[in-house]
């Protein structure tokens, strides 16, 4: 901590030489630590590391070292690895760091500058400890824009985010730049919507542009409704700076003096560590009256959404803001000529907005260079699901999902066999295992029957079921829908049972067109894109997966063996060796034995969850069966659709 | 769905925070969602007098202050026990086993999803994502994230045990 906050800059030349310094000042730092402070590292407990190694740099008297600094950081990606603690210049990597570890660490490698073995990341497939950062597979293939300044940042100082060269776009854009110049070089760089359908963001803007009107407003949707995507989540937690500054350069463009981010109440650190931001930024005159000293006015406002899926999309987003109920209205209104409070509106996800910055600085060519024909520059996906490395990456459009999955993914969990991969979201489909060549671009995952969505990549094995991946969207849906017109709040009531009777063995052959057919009126007589496309999951899978369905209305068994009115299991005796793994995993104590000894399951206690089966990697001695009279299961009462959640 | 049945009466909080809140604030309909967010906070729910406060200093129908107070999944009318389970039924969650968890808390609590154990002492709620999803699946347990969870783990939870203790 050398320098104090930066006092209001006047004008853009005044930021740029402070960037300058305070880069400079980085860089002289013989050594960096940088601990993790994330949602999923704080959940690991890295607060408690981060402490630890306050206490023990202050301890020892090194904590007033000029050439060393330390950090709290946002997620680096790897969250499944964490608390994790880097340590540049050297980009050494520590991972599963406990406060327990912090002594040795600091004893060993600050002072010692020794690298402790223990501590590194070992790759699961080739057994290798690997020592650097950029070394480690999942880090290898990632090409950072959107996320650029993530874990390298403390997200509470402005002044490491300057440091790394925040808001010298924004000087470029008002100083040097006329609103239509910052339009056409964002038009020029491709960049698509990144938290939805994909519009092309130089058009939205241009269209708000040149909607009359004095107010207008910029919104930024942080409302991250798809599950299994925390992209926006990371972004806003770990360099809410970036997704300011695209903010102040798309209010320029469009000539907006009023911000909001939408940011899910889910997302506490979000809210703290943007609020945060926004404070810092507007005592530094880099938000406010009079900018940089350019004479152009904005300033951005956090409200934070209620928790309901639906505020994600435009509209409905909007009327939350407006602090109403968020029903969506029809699209033909575009909000860029009436949205917020019926006055021109661009929103864009944090994803879109973060990526601003970037091509206003390095220009629209550099960012079109990358990616495909139609989709271009990087995009962050959230790697989730039954893969090794699960965690967030970015890297430019049109990599495989082969090489997403296996590559960076490390392969599927336990090496078992692959079967889809669920992208897009709720609204989204779920892409087979010939299809794992695909180049993920906005069309090519369009045409296998899915989407882009916000990035959520989740990958699924043998032991997913997918009948019960699309029983679970439909659910989802339901229980999210606004209610406000029919086809998609009764529609989604008649799937939902439907789809509830095929996995108690109750289904019938003709459920399947029925499915079909109630899918397609939902597409077409909806009212917002959340009931157009609630269809998706059970489309996709019908169309991918039907076999599965087939095996669950014919043969009353689920071959993934997850729905437990169709599924029994068993040891097989020959195979058990009495390694208690299963003994020790089952919640209802269903298995007995003594170690070393023949295991035996009671059928009787048995709940059919199936953890046994998932820990018996090594011998593989549980199997499980179709349950005998699945047909006999009593059926629910006629045509009731489960109980709605009671708020 | 009379879910906290059995509950005991809870005598009506004491408002005086109510106050406090809404001078923090706009008094326009547009603060709605945002003061009802920091009453739900202050009281774990949103009394009943509460939302009569908030819609007469807000010049809204108390009818729209039902509305919106309902729409939202974050805001509950019911009080709710000491400790919020919230179990993530996210898609990541959901395919690494969400679902058993939900039936182990479930058993173990002696309540469904949404409701309050008699003694206020936990509330059980799903949640769909909250973006911890690489370490699926993830239950929070008041203030406490837990990470890759398995149903044997969910008395501990409940215990409010954790690896590092
Ligand atoms: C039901 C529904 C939910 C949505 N949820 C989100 C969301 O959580 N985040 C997001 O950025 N966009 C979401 N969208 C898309 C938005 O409507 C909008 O297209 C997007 O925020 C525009 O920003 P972009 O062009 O930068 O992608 C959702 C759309 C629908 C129909
Ligand atoms: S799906 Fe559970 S945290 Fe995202």
């Amino acid at each position: 901590m050398t320098t104090s906050l930066p006092a209001r800059f006047g004008v853009p030349q005044e930021l740029e030489a402070r960037c300058a310094r305070l880069k400079a000042e980085r860089e002289g730092k013989r050594l960096t630590i940088l601990v993790c402070c994330g949602t999923g590292c704080l959940a690991n407990g890295s607060a408690k590391v981060a402490d630890a190694f306050a206490r023990e740099l202050h301890a020892r008297g090194i904590d007033a070292d000029v050439g060393l600094a330390f950090k709290r950081t946002g997620c680096h990606g790897f969250c499944q690895r964490g608390p994790l603690v880097v340590m540049m210049p050297d980009e050494t990597f520590y991972q599963r760091v406990k406060p327990k570890d912090v002594p040795k660490i600091v004893e060993q490698t600050v002072v010692g500058g020794k690298v402790i073995a223990t501590l590194l990341y070992k790759d699961p497939n080739s057994k290798q400890r690997i020592t650097r950062y950029h070394e480690i597979p999942f880090y290898q293939k990632q090409t950072r824009v959107a996320m650029r300044n993530i874990g390298l940042v403390d997200p509470r100082d402005l002044r490491d985010s300057l440091a790394r060269g925040a808001y010298l776009a924004v000087a470029k854009a008002l100083g040097a730049m006329t609103p239509e110049q910052v339009i056409a070089e964002v038009d020029q760089s491709g960049l698509r919507g990144r938290g939805g359908a994909g519009f092309s963001t130089g058009r939205k803007w241009r269209s708000a542009r040149a909607a009359p009107g004095e107010r207008k407003f910029v919104i930024c949707n942080g409302d991250e409704g798809d599950p299994g995507a925390f992209k926006d989540r990371s972004i806003l937690e770990g360099d809410p700076h970036s997704v300011i500054e695209g903010m102040i350069i798309g209010a320029y463009a469009v000539g907006a003096h009023e911000g909001f981010v939408y940011v899910r109440e889910e997302y506490p650190l979000a809210v703290e560590n943007l609020g945060h931001a926004l404070c810092d930024a507007r005592a530094a005159g880099l938000l406010g009256r009079n900018i940089l000293g350019t004479g152009f006015d904005f300033d951005v406002q956090i409200s934070r959404g209620g928790g309901a899926f639906v505020c994600g999309e435009s509209s409905a987003l909007m009327k939350s803001i407006a602090g109403m109920v968020g029903e969506p209205r029809a699209k033909y209104i575009h909000a860029t000529d009436r949205g917020l409070f019926d006055l021109p509106s661009v929103l864009n996800n944090v994803e879109s907005w973060s990526d601003v910055p970037v091509i206003i600085e390095k220009g629209a060519a550099w960012f079109a260079a990358m990616g495909t024909a139609k989709s271009k520059g990087t995009k962050a996906f959230s790697l989730v699901g039954k893969v090794k490395n699960t965690g967030l990456v970015e890297t430019p459009m049109g990599i495989t999902l082969r090489e997403l999955i296996f590559d960076i993914g490390g392969g599927i969990l336990n090496d078992r066999p692959f079967k889809a991969v669920q992208t897009g979201g709720p609204s989204g489909g779920c892409v087979p295992a010939h299809l794992l060549d695909l180049p993920i671009d906005y069309e090519k995952l369009t045409e296998a029957g899915s989407m882009m969505g916000s990035g959520g990549m989740i990958v699924m094995d043998d032991r997913t079921c997918m009948v019960d991946v699309a029983r679970y969207f439909t659910r989802f849906l339901w229980d999210e829908s606004c209610g406000k017109c029919t086809p998609c709040r009764e529609g989604l009531s008649q799937l939902q049972i439907v789809h509830d009777r095929i996995c108690r063995g109750l289904g019938r052959e003709e459920d399947l067109p029925l499915m079909e057919r109630l899918g397609a009126v939902m597409e077409t007589a909806a009212l917002c894109a959340l009931g157009k496309s609630a269809n998706f999951p059970v489309k996709s899978t019908l169309q991918y997966f039907r076999d599965e369905y087939v095996a669950h209305v014919r043969d009353k068994r689920c071959p993934a063996g997850i729905c437990k009115d169709l599924t029994i299991y068993r040891i097989i005796d020959e195979q058990c060796n009495g390694c208690g793994a299963c003994l020790r995993v089952c919640p209802s104590k269903a298995i007995t034995g003594k170690p070393k000894q023949l295991h035996a399951l009671d059928q009787g206690l048995c709940i059919s969850c199936g953890a046994c089966f998932d820990v018996c990697t090594p011998m593989n001695a549980i199997a499980f069966d179709p349950r005998p009279h699945a047909a006999a299961v009593p059926p629910a009462a006629p045509g009731a659709a489960p109980a709605r959640r009671n708020s | 769905m009379s879910a906290t049945a059995a509950a005991p009466a809870i005598p009506e909080p004491d408002l005086a925070p109510v106050d406090a809140i809404l001078a923090g604030y706009p008094q326009t309909e547009t603060s709605l969602v945002q003061v009802l967010q920091d009453v739900n906070r202050t009281f774990n729910y949103l009394p009943c007098h509460a939302l009569e406060k908030v819609a007469a200093s807000l010049g809204v129908p108390l009818a729209r202050v039902f509305s919106v107070a309902t729409f939202y999944k974050a805001f509950s009318i019911k009080p709710r026990g000491k400790v919020i389970i919230r179990i993530c039924t996210g898609t990541a969650c959901h395919i690494r086993g969400a679902p058993l968890l939900v039936d182990e808390f479930v058993r173990h609590l002696g309540i469904r999803a949404g409701e309050t154990t008699p003694d206020m002492g936990f509330t059980l709620e799903t949640v769909n994502c909250v973006g911890a999803c690489a370490m699926a699946p993830v239950v929070i347990a008041g203030p406490r994230h837990h990470g890759g969870l398995s149903p044997a783990d969910v008395p501990d939870v409940i215990q409010g045990k954790s690896d590092d203790d």
